[in-house]
């Protein structure tokens, strides 16, 4: 589904990823993990196209995408949902929706708004609220399902966890859980392992702009190792 | 004035209204989505104007219907316009600095001018009435014009279908989440690319249907583009940019003030006489000014819409390398022993290229080190000029003291601006700067009495010792020259190193103590000073001047120099300024339509070198250096 090799990315003169490689195949969650400054959003800007890179292949369903503009690789069906959460503080609940809107793709069910509010129940109440006055986990539930509106059949999503009430992160286990069930695939970055190992099949771990680890979720959750070398705060 | 009076008055404001809102709606929305100032704004509601002239003389006389079709015929076509201009030139240049997005549009201004006086002709053109609406009704015992009173109504209207383009439709809704962030649209699948074409083309629309409805009103004519480019300037401004409400308040307010002052005519009060017709070219500038001043973002705008960077980020300066500075002064000593050789043309041509240089690289102090752009700075050559003039004219001051004096003139001026200035950033702080040139202007054309008025001032030469050409080419050079070292000399020292911070990151700035806004302070002031000795030596060279000198033209000249030089290094503006001069002269002297060949000739340089022409060769050379 996806596949990414050699990948080098530069902000001016600083190198921030180095030979970057990972893949994710169909219905998978693979958790893109490291610490602060590590390259997780970097690398995820890169796949999604608002930042080129200066090197490598990103494949996506067997595309070439690395020199594609940011729409056109959304409309292949990769959905990139920020860490900065990026609502349309303008736009209501419906409105932030209808930016995200796509037609249906083959082989996944469609995501309508009425679908989407039986994921995420809060949304459904507050459907004309501008984005603006909402709380950041409504927000964060928002970017998520705006971004599936466009029907993606991957999705990225930088830190969902980052800065949310304990019982909002469940409620995003679950939902990341629904993702996979529905046959998408899921790249997300994580600095918080734990709530990785509740959602993830394999993991990628990133420090310094380099892959250092690549192995599955629970071989990472043994491996003390790895985890003191790059993990451990 | 009777209670009849003023609400013919109210009522006239209203009308005028209308057509302002209607530009400056475009103008805000295309601001909003493609964070471009487009000065050829002002072009296509001049290009609407034309157009609907033609249409209804030709097919809207008859009917009613076939009047109102011509109309908005026009206003489509010019819709057509902007999105051929769009997809050519805008779509090329998204990535561009923001300085060199506005200097393309500028390069569309003149271009536009040229090729409307090239298919009407120079005389001002009055279309038909609207047929129906020929009439007038009574209002409180006074006529006022059916046409006028239909116009009224078409801003509110107007305002409602934009309002519900832009909530009710998928696309409206793309519009107003690309203002607030575009890159998100398009990483959720909308191409950009087509939103901001579109949003182009319903910006022209607007324009030129505000164009096409004041035909029955007034002639078309060929200033229209500037004057109508600074009126939606600051409608634009006083309102909020990117706010469509905020235009439309503010359009309203200003058409009702300028209607009041051609009302009230001149008032007896304290034994003189208080034109305040006269006012009205200046009053929305002060109207401007004050709400500037009061609320830096406009009436209904939001500070979250403030633009990215306004000057180009640049690396940090460099000294000169040796073969550089050799090269300049082999150069200096050139132009020292040049009139030996000849007595031409060229002579006169390289004092105006003198006085430029040391006027653009003023310019390009506050641009580049002190990140203010001006949109007016042609104000302070424009008042060393003036100030120089009067002296010698009125008070027999001879010309030595003048060099002294009109500088100080100049940043006298500069220091009572730039209290204002420096407290706004960004498109704000330009478009005030624009303003006050705008003030400064009016003065110059309106006092009959004291600065000649339009015709300005003549007979202004330097003294016997000054007067060959070659000796006042001697003072210009050197004057100029040492001017240039001054600025290049502040840039390095420890004040400019204050300014370089601070624009890079006023925060940082701020939490080390550094009272930046002070420093701009003064940065404003002596840059005034600069650009006023600049305009003392023009005004001597040319023996007269006239409120063209410091008119919005003249102020983008110097932003053309400074540009196309390159914001980069001081040597930018110079060599901006020589090549504009050449260039002006050049095509001047061999074509008619010389404005559309300069424009053209900018908006290729622009497409061509998107770091000016200086940053362009710098960075060759460096790099093979390297
Ligand atoms: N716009 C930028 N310009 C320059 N450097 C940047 C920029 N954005 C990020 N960096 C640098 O790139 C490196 C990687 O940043 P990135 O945002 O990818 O990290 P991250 O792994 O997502 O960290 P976090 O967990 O804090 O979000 C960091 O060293 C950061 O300082
Ligand atoms: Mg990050």
């Amino acid at each position: 589904m996806l596949r990414v090799d050699g990948l080098n990315a530069h902000y001016g003169r600083a190198h921030i990823l180095a030979d970057v490689a990972l893949t994710a195949a169909k219905g998978e969650v693979v958790v893109l993990i490291g610490r602060n400054g590590a390259g997780k959003s970097t690398t995820m800007k890169c796949l999604i196209g608002l930042l080129r890179p200066t090197s490598g292949e990103i494949r996506f369903e067997e595309k070439r995408i690395d020199r594609l503009a940011p729409h056109a690789i959304a409309r292949l069906g990769l959905g990139y949902v920020p860490e900065e959460r990026r609502i349309f503080t303008d736009l209501t609940v419906m409105e932030n929706l209808e930016v995200g809107k796509r037609p249906p793709r083959p082989g996944l069910q469609p995501w309508t708004a009425e679908r989407l509010f039986t994921l995420f129940p809060n949304l459904g109440e507050m459907r004309n609220r501008p984005g603006g006055r909402m709380s950041g986990g409504e927000q964060q539930m928002l970017t998520i399902a705006r971004t599936l509106m466009g029907n993606p059949a991957c999705v990225l999503l930088d830190e969902p966890s980052e800065g949310l009430a304990p019982v909002i992160v469940e409620q995003m286990v679950e939902t990341i859980r629904k993702l996979k069930l529905e046959g998408l695939s899921v790249l997300l970055s994580e600095q918080n392992l734990h709530f990785a190992a509740l959602v993830a099949d394999r993991a990628y771990v990133i420090e310094k702009g380099r892959i250092r680890y690549e192995g599955t979720m629970s071989a990472l959750a043994e491996d003390e190792a790895v985890r003191a070398a790059y993990l451990s705060v | 004035m009777t209670l009849a009076d003023i609400t013919i008055q109210l009522l006239n404001g209203l009308a005028g209204a209308s057509s302002l809102f209607l530009v400056a709606a475009g103008l805000s929305l295309i601001f909003g989505v493609t964070r471009i100032v487009n000065f050829a704004h002002g072009s296509l509601f001049m290009l609407g104007v034309y157009i609907a002239y033609s249409l209804t003389d030709q097919f809207g006389r008859g009917s009613p219907l076939a009047f109102w079709s011509c109309v908005l015929a026009a206003g489509v076509a010019v819709g057509v316009i902007g999105f051929v201009v769009e997809i050519l030139l805008l779509r090329r240049i998204y990535q561009a600095p923001e300085l060199f997005q506005l200097l393309a549009t500028f390069g569309l201004v003149l271009v536009i001018k040229d090729v409307v006086l090239k298919l009407w002709g120079p005389e001002d053109l009055l279309g038909p009435r609207a047929p129906g609406l020929r009439g007038a009704v009574q209002v409180m015992g006074k006529s006022f014009p059916e046409y006028d009173l239909v116009l009224i109504a078409v801003g509110p209207i107007m305002l409602g279908l934009i309002w519900l383009v832009l909530n009710r439709t998928r696309w409206g809704v793309l519009v107003r989440a690309a203002t607030q962030d575009r890159d998100m649209v398009g990483a959720l699948g909308v191409n950009q690319a087509w939103l901001f074409t579109g949003v182009f083309a319903l910006g022209s629309f607007l324009a030129g249907l505000g164009g096409a409805l004041q035909v029955p009103r007034e002639p078309a004519q060929l200033f229209l583009d500037i004057t109508v480019i600074s009126d939606a300037f600051v409608v634009v401004v006083v309102g909020g940019l990117g706010s469509i409400p905020g235009a439309f308040l503010a359009a309203l307010l200003i058409g009702v003030i300028k209607a009041f002052c051609i009302g009230i005519g001149d008032v007896q009060a304290f034994g003189t006489t208080f034109s305040f017709s006269k006012f009205t070219l200046v009053v929305e500038f002060v109207v401007m000014a004050i709400v500037l001043v009061i609320r830096p973002w406009g009436l209904l705008g939001k500070p979250a819409g403030e633009p990215r960077h306004t000057a180009a980020t640049e690396a940090p300066l460099k000294p000169l390398p040796g073969w550089l500075v050799l090269g300049f002064a082999g150069l200096g000593a050139a132009l020292l022993v040049l009139p030996v050789f000849t007595q031409s043309y060229l002579l006169i041509l390289l004092i105006d290229v003198f006085v430029f240089a040391l006027f653009a690289a003023s310019l390009h102090f506050l641009m580049g080190p002190a990140g203010m752009v001006s949109f007016g700075h042609a104000a302070y050559l424009g008042i060393g000029a003036y100030a120089a003039a009067l002296m010698v004219l009125r008070a027999g001051i001879p010309m030595e003291a003048t060099l002294a004096l009109g500088p100080l003139a100049a940043a006298l001026g500069a220091l009572l601006f730039g209290w204002f200035v420096v407290r706004l950033s960004g498109v704000y702080l330009a478009m005030l700067t624009l303003a006050f040139a705008q003030i400064v202007w009016s003065i110059a054309f309106q006092w009959d009495g004291f600065t000649g008025g339009s015709n300005g001032l003549i007979g202004i030469w330097p003294p016997a010792w000054a007067a060959e050409k070659e000796a006042f080419y001697h003072l210009s050079l050197v004057l100029c020259a040492a001017g240039l070292l001054a600025l290049r000399h502040i840039i390095f020292a420890p004040f400019g190193a204050i300014l370089r911070a601070g624009r890079d990151s006023p925060l940082r700035a701020d939490a080390i103590g550094i009272d930046l806004r002070r420093h701009q302070w003064f940065a404003f002031t002596l840059v005034g000073a600069f650009a006023g000795l600049a305009g003392v030596l023009h005004v001597f060279s040319k023996g007269s001047i006239s409120p063209e000198t410091l008119g919005i033209a003249r102020s983008v000249d110097g932003l053309v120099m400074v540009l196309l030089g390159g914001v980069q290094t001081l040597t930018g503006p110079v060599v901006g300024a020589g090549v504009f001069i050449f260039l002006q002269d050049e095509i001047a002297r061999r074509v008619e339509f010389w404005r559309a060949i300069l424009g053209l000739v900018i908006i290729v340089l622009v497409l061509a070198f998107p770091q000016g022409i200086v940053g362009f060769l710098r960075g060759r050379f460096m790099r093979a250096a390297a």
